[in-house]
């Protein structure tokens, strides 16, 4: 429960006097306060500054050390009051999330520091404000990515017992690890190096036989070309099959960027190579000629710059496809307005509207060739103002892709889009946990409260006092949600209860087999009348073993003197065990973590360890109170 | 020849334009027609709406609460709302609070109107106090009037199968899902039948406020759960 609302429990529970006219059942009996106290300030000395706040604001989060009696450790009788050897900056923080409920972090503050501090006094910084979470996120991102970086380079240390196939990835992917891996590295870099100079050198014309004319030097020297070019291919394909060896996932492998380059880099010699002498596709050919080009890009593995380069691109398309769009609107308007324009002009060179695209792009992009001139005075006007707007146009998304670009290079490869992902489900599911944490505190606290109440019967005083450790808020809490419950003729059951119980409304047979004390048979019509068990005295003293029999579950009806109101015990052991009885289904609830079940555990039952012990089985207990 | 009509065509062309923006922007400067959509600042100028209640004397005087009890109560007031007042949505958001489980938001707009007894959509701290004040401190009369007033939603001294549905309903969703036994869609219903088989007692379908009361103050149960949360403060 947050604790700015601890404030108003007292108005729900008045408010609650709304459903009792409405209830058919009797009302649990109002928790007292035993030793009511004044509310009474603290002084927290932090480091010399002293903070005075009411002991009810430090008592609404009593699983922080604040609020919890953690807080005695640090009790100094002398002064009276509670000393902390910590940052009074960064308390502010802390005391100010006890008294609006909501916690900050501040923006100078070092994230580390402030990571500290929390986890001293206990609290878990999902709970940040919406208001303060993004700057939060942001810098224990950066930090991680620092340290991240710090230590990846003492990661090159060779891992004992890698296999060859290990090594071979290991190698290919970081060239310093290795002699070998370096050496191959700079041949394959000069085999990409001399394919491209080749392609470019092959279209140059080279000397000309006297009664020639010019021709390029790919058609006067074929064969070495060939054989030169062949070299390369052969090179590039070992070492796409070695990759592709060595890639400890291939199919991830062969979906990546990098091997498509490559694939697409060889591919039209090997097509070559097959369709020779074929007259029909030669053109098609000629045109796949243009994608050996692509072997440029087999660069990108050699430089770092290149990848973050690409990587820029691809993360500001959103910013470049504004820019495309703006331009595409800003070019069909003004190729227009020009073509209407200069329609009347003699030998106008603005034919159609398509043929002034070209004049319209070359003059918003201030290139201005100059082979296509408006003469009429309003075509003038019109092209001046699209040279000026081709310049506005241009000019806005480019500090955004560079300022992405620079943010990029410092921060080297990130993937946060993917991360950012996954924290924020993480976060998300922490909250829901945190949620879900206050109905099972309920539920739980239900059990122990009934727990305790029949074990005062057996007035075992050190049970009882082991087991009054929830606050008066919460108990107070729990007595409101009880007379809902009441007042509704329902009860709160847990989502993995409700499931089963929902499961097993069609089943009709229940057998229990455990040890029996002094059971006697007796069928009661209830609500759930599908259900038949059997009943049990008494719970006799608290040192009896719960190894008890499932009750039926009596409602209102009267059964003479069994009609008391039957309730439910789910003790948690967390203990290995499951006791003998695995009573009928539904006895399987969470363990789910709480800061009331450490006074179960010290029931003197004697846990029984059964081969089959399974952990997440429970037992239903229904003891009956007289 | 031709290039001469087509030239001033052009120009002519170029001056209707002009005119034409010329003219909005004079319409835009004349304030008769506006480009930018309203302007949010509007908005944050009512939001800050500040109450300050009355003395503390007048209220131990009006009230059943003890100067200290007021204090405290004001605090915690003060605190989860500082503006002074409490709007619906923020009274759902705390009444929500308290019920984890379930959804608690209509029965919450049931006690907002009962509380909000000027009806003028936010709930002071004087209307806070005396509710409270009557709940917490009043005698069962007022107490059961108190709770005839939330369950009479449409205030007319009547209540009605349908009102009475109503609330049932709000209360029963308050529960939420995972209960046991499993709520069932007649539940609210059959709730309702058993309420006015015990509260209408000439069976005319509605319950006043004095059948109401007699049939309170002739129930154990109800007396009895009338005196629960006396020591709440």
């Amino acid at each position: 429960m947050a604790g700015g609302v601890a404030a108003w429990l007292p108005f729900a529970r008045a408010a609650a006097i709304g459903w009792m006219p409405v209830a058919n059942l009797p009302m649990p009996v109002a928790p007292t306060e035993k030793n009511k106290r004044q509310d009474e300030l603290i002084i927290l000395n932090v480091s010399g500054r002293r903070f005075e706040t009411w002991r009810n604001t430090l008592d609404r989060y009593p699983d922080t050390l604040l609020g919890s009696s953690e807080k005695e450790f640090f009790y100094n009788e002398e002064t009276k009051e509670y000393f902390f050897d910590r940052d009074p900056d960064v308390f502010r923080s802390v005391l100010n999330f006890y008294r609006t409920g909501k916690l900050h972090f501040p923006r100078y503050e070092c994230i580390s520091s402030y990571d500290e501090e929390l986890a001293f006094f206990g609290i878990i910084s999902e709970i940040i404000g919406d208001c303060c979470y993004e700057e939060y996120k942001d810098r224990k991102r950066e930090n991680a990515e620092r340290l991240m970086d710090d230590q990846e380079d003492n990661k090159d240390a060779k891992l004992p017992n890698m296999t060859f196939r290990e090594t071979m990835w290991r190698a290919f992917e970081n060239p310093h690890t290795s002699t070998m891996a370096l050496v191959f590295y700079y041949v394959t870099g000069f085999f990409i190096a001399i394919s491209v100079i080749t392609n470019v050198v092959e279209t140059v014309p080279c000397g000309s036989s006297p009664n020639q004319k010019e021709v390029p030097c790919g058609e006067r020297y074929t064969v070495a070309f060939f054989c030169m070019d062949t070299a390369c291919v052969m090179i590039f394909t070992v070492e796409y099959l070695m990759r592709l060896y060595a890639a400890p996932n291939r199919y991830r492998f062969m979906r990546s960027v990098m091997s498509i380059i490559d694939v697409v880099a060889i591919l039209p010699y090997y097509i070559g190579l097959v369709m020779t002498d074929n007259e029909d596709v030669s053109g098609a050919f000629v045109t796949l000629r243009v994608f050996r080009v692509f072997r440029i890009f087999k660069f990108s593995r050699h430089s770092q710059g290149l990848r973050i380069l690409g990587y820029t691109l691809k993360s500001c398309a959103s910013e470049l496809g504004f820019l495309l769009f703006s331009l595409t609107m800003a070019i069909i308007i003004f190729a227009t307005v020009m073509f209407y324009a200069e329609k009347g002009s003699s030998s106008s060179k603005f034919t159609s509207i398509p043929a002034s695209f070209w004049y319209t792009i070359v003059t918003m992009t201030t290139l201005g060739y100059g082979d296509m001139v408006p003469k009429t005075i309003a075509g003038k006007i019109f092209g001046s103002i699209c040279s000026l707007s081709g310049v506005l146009v241009i000019a806005l998304p480019v500090p955004v892709i560079v300022s992405n670009f620079s943010r990029i290079y410092h921060q080297n490869q990130r993937a946060d889009k993917r991360r950012a992902q996954k924290v924020q489900k993480a976060r998300l599911a922490r909250i829901r946990i945190a949620k879900t944490g206050t109905s099972n505190a309920f539920l739980h606290s239900k059990r122990n409260g009934l727990f305790n109440e029949a074990l005062e019967f057996t007035s075992s005083t050190e049970e009882e006092q082991r087991l009054k450790s929830t606050s008066l808020l919460e108990s107070q809490h729990h007595h409101l949600l009880h007379c809902l419950e009441k007042t509704t003729n329902h009860e709160f059951v847990d989502e993995q209860y409700y499931q089963q119980s929902y499961l097993e409304a069609g089943l009709q047979n229940y057998s229990s087999r455990s040890p029996s004390l002094s059971s006697q048979d007796g069928v009661t019509g209830t609500c759930c009348t599908r259900r038949s068990k059997k009943h049990h005295t008494p719970l006799p003293n608290a040192s009896a073993p719960a190894h008890l029999q499932p009750l039926t579950h009596t409602h209102t009806h009267h059964q003479g003197l069994q009609e008391l109101s039957t309730i439910h015990i789910h003790p948690l052991s967390t203990s290995r065990s499951s006791l003998n009885m695995r009573v009928d289904g539904p006895a399987s609830l969470n363990c789910q973590s709480n800061q009331i079940t450490t006074a179960i555990i010290s029931i003197p039952t004697p846990p029984v360890t059964t081969p089959d012990g399974d952990l997440s089985h429970q037992n239903v207990v229904k003891v009956s109170a007289l | 020849m031709l290039s001469a009509i087509w030239e001033t065509e052009g120009l002519q062309t170029v001056g209707i334009v002009m005119l034409v923006f010329a003219s909005i922007k004079l319409l835009h400067l004349l304030g008769l027609i506006s480009f930018s959509e309203d302007s949010v600042e509007d908005e944050l100028e009512l939001s800050t709406v500040r109450h300050r209640p009355e003395g503390l004397e007048q209220l131990e005087a009006q009230t059943r609460f003890s100067r200290k009890e007021l204090q405290i109560l004001y605090r915690g007031f003060k605190n989860e709302c500082p503006s002074g007042v409490v709007n619906e949505e923020t009274f759902k958001v705390i009444y929500a609070q308290f019920f984890p489980q379930g959804d608690a938001s209509t029965y919450a707009h049931f006690l907002f109107n009962a509380f909000d007894t000027d009806h003028n959509g936010s709930v002071s701290f004087e209307d806070f106090v005396m509710g409270l004040s009557i709940l917490l401190r009043g005698s069962i009369q007022e107490k059961l009037n108190w709770a005839f007033n939330l369950y009479d939603i449409n205030k007319d001294g009547y209540i009605t199968k349908e009102e009475m549905l109503d609330i049932m309903k709000a209360i029963y969703d308050m529960m939420g899902k995972c209960t046991y036994p499993a709520l069932r869609e007649e539940a609210p219903q059959q709730h309702v039948e058993v309420f006015f088989q015990k509260m209408d007692k000439n069976k005319d379908g509605v319950v006043t406020i004095d059948e109401f009361i007699d049939c309170c103050q002739n129930d154990e149960n109800i007396m009895r759960s009338m005196h629960l949360f006396e020591n709440v403060l």
